[in-house]
């Protein structure tokens, strides 16, 4: 049979294979067809496996995740002929349900932007409009997801790189909560952020792949014991408590056509049974993307200290020993990477820790307290995911605090270390509005539910128009 | 809020390890400043009681039995090595 993957769930296609409709293989190759009919526009891969082992459906997989005989560069130069000899624990655990990795996706280098314009490998497009950004750094997962390369994949989040391209490229990302998916084999950012999680193209896929990934592992010491995942079913919001935090949803640069949805879809949960009521954040807003920006590069200037040319990646030759490591990171590292290198060291160097990565810890307090306190009152937080649409490549990139700003309602979530989830929840000027649904801590299954109900009630259409 | 100087860009850029262009050094000295300006804002907060937090969750220490496993066999750990000698990674001198 032939299967139209722009139109396919994961869990539709995982039924025909139970049903022997398809073979896992003849899936495999629809998907590789559709990459190369599509992926010389959109750029969403690195790599592209011809026939990875598995009797399941394929999964696109971010580069940023390590995969055994698999090119895993994290979208660097200075990783570009790494070929990891151990399959990282989420990966281990999709293999074991029999998924087969179709690809590597492109990210921002070491994930650290929210455009895929930092790839060392060129960018990502939009498959809305292919000269706009997919977002970032998931954009290749979220490109593949969006454009049917691929029925799921993984992305990793620390500051909103899976939530945010799904918002940008219009269709479901979750990260989860801090210390419930392995980070064992995964390339690490900021080590107190870093979260793996599902990219899909429905509420019950994204819970389903969560369930897959997620649990305690005794390779990464913070990960946790986690609540049974429930694959949601209801199509009503009775009983459940919307806060609604006015900064979220007032601040600066949120465009009317975001706005105009965010609402829309507020006005139809109280319709199915949900209250909605304002709500207030008044400093994790104003004060997140500054402790983020502090306190992810100085986490990522002691983890990218591990690329020096000694062990694996690239080396550059020197005299001696100091000459070679500094080449190498010179050749090895692209702009962002460098910068957020010596932010790190400069905020950690003496005489300016207390004042920068000292005060950013207590900020983050403040930002963990702010929202502990409205989850004694409320079931999730609801506000736009992105304050903008999908925007042109190249507008922001060489005004590095106006691309950090593209995060600013995914941040503090992060911060406090809460799952959030990305659905798509209309459009404007033809692209994708995102809607971000926060939980408590371990609250998945509160967010499942109340995205899945909303996705049934917008009937959103996740192929992008032009490939409809 | 003072600008960095060039040299703070050169010292920083020392400590981390990175090699930079005359080039590199203008560029990053003018980001790196504008960053660090909009970073600056968490000291507006009064923050005198309030204690850091290193990451969001509640644990101090994960424990594991202290048991040998089996580890990675020396020809996977040095496949992606620049050089090797032996069992040893090599590299220029010190």
């Amino acid at each position: 049979m032939t299967v139209d993957t722009l139109r396919l769930s994961a869990e539709e296609a995982n039924k025909l294979i139970a049903d022997g409709a398809i073979s896992s293989d003849e899936l495999y190759r629809a998907y590789l067809d559709a990459i190369g009919e599509r992926d010389p526009e959109l750029h969403a891969f690195l790599h592209v496996c011809e026939n990875d082992p598995g009797a399941g459906i394929p999964i696109a997989i971010k580069d940023v995740i390590g995969t055994k005989g698999i090119p895993t560069t994290a979208g660097s130069k200075i990783l570009e002929s790494y070929v990891p000899v151990y399959d990282s624990t989420v990966i281990a655990n999709c293999r074991r349900r029999g998924l087969r990795v179709i690809g590597k996706t492109n990210t921002d280098e070491f994930a650290m932007g929210s455009s895929t314009e930092n790839s060392a490998y060129g960018p990502s497009r939009n498959p809305w409009d292919p000269s706009r950004v997919p977002g970032g750094s998931g954009g290749g997962s979220a490109a593949a997801v969006s454009a049917g390369l691929a029925p799921w994949a993984l992305g990793s989040d620390t500051g909103g790189s899976i939530k945010q391209p799904a918002a940008l490229c219009g269709h479901v990302g979750l990260r989860p909560t801090y210390g419930t998916v392995s980070r064992y084999g995964v390339v690490a950012f900021a080590s107190s952020l870093d979260q793996v999680g599902p990219v899909a193209r429905t509420v019950r896929d994204c819970a389903f792949l969560y369930s897959v990934i997620s649990g305690r592992d005794e390779n990464d010491s913070t990960t946790v014991d986690v609540p049974e995942v429930e694959l949601p079913t209801a199509d009503d919001l009775k009983g459940l408590r919307i806060g609604v935090p006015k900064e979220m949803n007032g601040v600066a640069g949120i465009e009317p056509g975001v706005s105009a949805a965010v609402n829309k879809t507020l006005e139809l949960a109280e319709s199915l049974g949900a209250s909605v009521e304002e709500c207030s954040l008044p400093r994790s807003v104003d004060y997140g993307v500054a402790c983020y920006y502090l306190i992810a590069p100085a986490e990522a200037s002691a983890n990218l200290a591990r690329y020096d040319g000694v062990r694996y990646g690239l080396r550059d030759d020197g005299a001696d020993f100091r000459e070679m490591v500094m080449k190498t990171r010179h050749a090895g590292f692209g702009d962002e990477p460098k910068r957020r290198i010596m932010i790190g060291a400069y905020a950690l160097s003496a005489g300016y820790y207390d004042a920068y990565y000292g005060t950013a810890q207590k900020v983050r307090t403040v930002i963990k307290r702010e929202h502990d306190e409205l989850f004694e009152r409320f079931d999730v937080l609801v506000s736009p995911t992105s304050p903008t649409v999908a925007f042109p490549i190249g507008a922001k990139i060489d005004d590095p605090v106006a691309m950090y700003m593209n995060d600013v309602l995914t941040i503090p979530s992060c911060m406090a270390g809460l799952p959030g989830l990305n659905i798509p929840c209309g459009l404007s000027e033809g692209l994708p509005v995102g809607l971000q649904l926060i939980g408590p801590q371990f609250g998945e299954n509160t967010i499942f539910r109340a995205a899945h109900a909303l996705e049934g009630a917008l009937g959103f259409d996740i192929v992008p128009e032009r490939l409809r | 809020m003072a600008r960095i100087t060039k040299e703070e860009v050169l010292h920083v850029a020392r400590l981390a390890r990175l090699e930079l262009s005359d080039d590199d050094v203008a560029k990053f000295q003018e980001q790196l400043s504008d960053i660090l300006e909009a970073v600056s804002k968490v000291s507006e907060l009064d923050l005198s009681d309030v204690p850091p937090t290193a990451h969001p969750l509640e644990i101090a220490n994960a424990w594991a039995e202290d048991v040998p496993r089996d580890c990675l066999p020396l020809d996977d750990v040095f496949a992606n090595a620049p050089d090797r000698d032996g069992d040893y990674f090599r590299t220029p001198p010190a």
